[in-house]
């Protein structure tokens, strides 16, 4: 056990590195030049040439990188070209933020996607499944952007029970934490639904059944703990997904998270505050899948004797 | 084939979502002649004495835009756009996907594990960030959006094609082809590459939902196509801030692109079903 964590997590620094180098090529090799953005629209080519030393971009790229990394190893993301402040308290003041929203828009997700996906799974082949399973391709096909003017148009200019946006109280949380769950649990709920139909279908299941047990009473207790295995694995890779998808959401609501940071830093090309977020978000991503390989053998006994 | 089309007709969802697919299809290719007026026409009455957009009337039957340009025909016009991306990128994503997870399946060992440690790589990047970064540094337009998405998108269809070739390679009838003397060329292009193409299709009718959001995504943070040319997102983009005072300048083009994406899904799910080997026979 305590071998392949070392392996999960030898692996996961690997991929990180990975992430941190494609990306570093990536914004090095583009032709968006930051040191002539700094210096200004009137600058010379000795003032461009100034900058550029100064922000130690006329260094060799290996080296460049051999300073990030170097850098990285003590914790130090660099600092803004912008801002000139670290990119670090940059991204720590951000992050809060953008974690209640993921805890949030996950929690709406995973309640509704599990309410749904087990009321079909229970009703398979009727009215009510069929209508389940029809969202749920809505709810894949619909891009976040139109659903957060959808629901902010609704909620908020025409019937104005909750504000714009902002943030600060929990009724700002909620149109973006609703954008960002409604459209994932469309997803939780076919997952539910294959995986508990699979359970339900059982012999152990039957006999739970024909030894007089309620119906709600073998669906929540029996069935629905051997389904919850692929969720979770889900959540883990949805913690990933979440890091895009809050770069719209947050725009659209103007939520003061990492995705508008981003955002920001993407338009002023500030590449270190780019490369900054493009790695707490692969960090999320190798996370989340972590995570979800350590809580498997928790969840079911029988990966724990493999 | 034509017993193929007819399983997929009976299903009143699919045969919905195929006659959106068409209806789409065909307003992009007669867009100049469909379209009420030219997508970039200021008229002098394309905008209240005020100067707002005018609200759906009988002259423009989906109101006008900001710029007092008609919406319908802006409408049209972004069908070319956003289908020839869906096109363009997500063929060139099907097509790298399965260059790479063919390549890694096939050959496994050292070139195999390092395309698909690769592949790993790209999985733990957030697409939408790595799409936004890069279509925002490289100055956008219609074949680096394109580009950008193929480049984004490839990573899934590489992962499914890299299991089915390991699982195909490993056969008994390839191991018969080998022993006759068949080269790699022989057995991929004529015992591998026809197995995989129920995948291609379905990824590759799948896929071009992901990509029309997806060109629909970065055109409204507005690093996709670029205005004048009229993109599905980008009208949106361009008219974000009245939504309030003309809410049908977002929600009509918002609602083709559901439309659009929904029905693309639709097929595909229905191709998933019919091309699949284990479920036909089945239902």
């Amino acid at each position: 056990m305590a071998l392949t964590l070392l392996k999960r997590l030898a692996g996961a620094a690997l991929i990180l590195l990975g992430v941190a180098a494609v990306t570093f090529l990536l914004l090095y090799g583009l032709p968006a030049d930051p040191a002539a953005m700094i210096a200004g629209r009137s600058a010379t080519a000795a003032s461009i040439a100034a900058v550029r030393h100064q922000l130690g971009l006329d260094l060799p790229l290996p080296e460049q990188f051999w300073r990030y990394l170097a850098g990285l190893a003590h914790g130090d993301l660099g600092r803004s070209y912008i801002q000139r402040t670290a990119v670090g308290t940059l991204i720590a003041a951000r992050l809060p933020a953008t974690l209640v929203l993921m805890v949030c828009g996950i929690g709406v997700e995973v309640a509704l996607g599990l309410t749904l996906g087990v009321l079909a799974a229970v009703r398979r082949d009727r009215a009510l499944d069929r209508a389940v399973m029809t969202l749920s391709f809505v709810g894949v096909s619909a891009p976040q952007f139109i659903v957060a003017l959808l629901l902010l148009y609704v909620f908020a200019a025409q019937l104005g029970w909750l504000p714009m946006s902002g943030y600060g109280t929990p009724a700002h949380a909620v149109l973006p934490a609703l954008t960002l769950g409604l459209l994932g649990a469309g997803w939780y709920a076919r997952m539910v639904r294959s995986a508990m139909v699979d359970v339900l279908d059982r012999d152990y299941v039957r006999t739970a059944r024909a030894k007089g047990l309620s119906a709600g009473r073998v669906v929540l207790r029996h069935a629905l703990p051997n389904a919850l295995l692929p969720i979770v694995a889900m959540i883990g890779i949805d913690v990933g997904q979440f890091m895009g998808g809050v770069v719209v959401v947050e725009a659209v609501y103007g939520w003061p998270g990492i995705g508008q940071l981003a955002f920001q830093a993407i338009q002023q090309v500030d590449v270190p505050i780019i490369m900054g977020v493009t790695l707490v978000s692969a960090l999320a991503v190798v996370l989340g899948n972590l995570l979800a390989d350590l809580a498997a053998p928790l969840l079911d006994p029988r990966i724990r004797a493999r | 084939m034509i017993a193929a089309l007819k399983a997929m007709l009976r299903r009143p969802s699919t045969a919905l979502a195929l006659l959106v697919i068409a209806t789409v299809v065909v307003c992009a290719l007669a867009a100049p002649w469909l379209a009420p007026f030219p997508p970039d026409d200021q008229p002098f009455d394309g905008l209240s004495p005020d100067g707002a957009p005018l609200p759906p009337d009988a002259q423009h039957w989906l109101g006008t835009d900001t710029l007092g340009r008609d919406l319908l025909s802006r409408l049209l016009f972004g069908a070319r756009t956003s289908l020839l991306i869906g096109l363009v990128a997500n063929g060139a994503a099907v097509a790298i996907g399965m260059a790479v997870g063919t390549a890694a399946g096939y050959w496994g060992g050292f070139v195999g594990a390092t395309l698909m440690r690769f592949t790993d790589l790209m999985m733990a990047f957030p697409a939408l960030l790595l799409a936004i970064v890069l279509a925002a540094l490289l100055h956008p337009s219609l074949w680096i959006v394109a580009l950008v998405i193929a480049l984004v998108n490839w990573v899934q269809v590489a992962r499914i094609v890299y299991t089915e070739t390991r699982g195909l390679a490993e056969r008994d009838f390839i191991l018969a082809e080998r022993s006759l003397g068949a080269g790699t060329a022989r057995i991929v292009g004529r015992h591998i590459l026809p197995h995989l193409l129920p995948t291609a299709i379905v990824w590759g009718t799948l896929g071009i939902a992901t990509t029309v959001l997806l060109e629909a995504t970065l055109s409204f943070l507005g690093v996709g196509v670029q205005p004048p040319m009229p993109s599905w997102g980008n009208i949106i983009f361009e008219s974000q801030s009245y939504f309030q005072s003309a809410p049908w300048l977002v929600f009509c083009p918002g609602a083709v692109i559901l439309l659009t994406a929904l029905s693309f899904n639709l097929v595909g799910d229905a191709l998933r079903d019919l091309l699949d080997p284990l479920q036909r026979g089945r239902g």
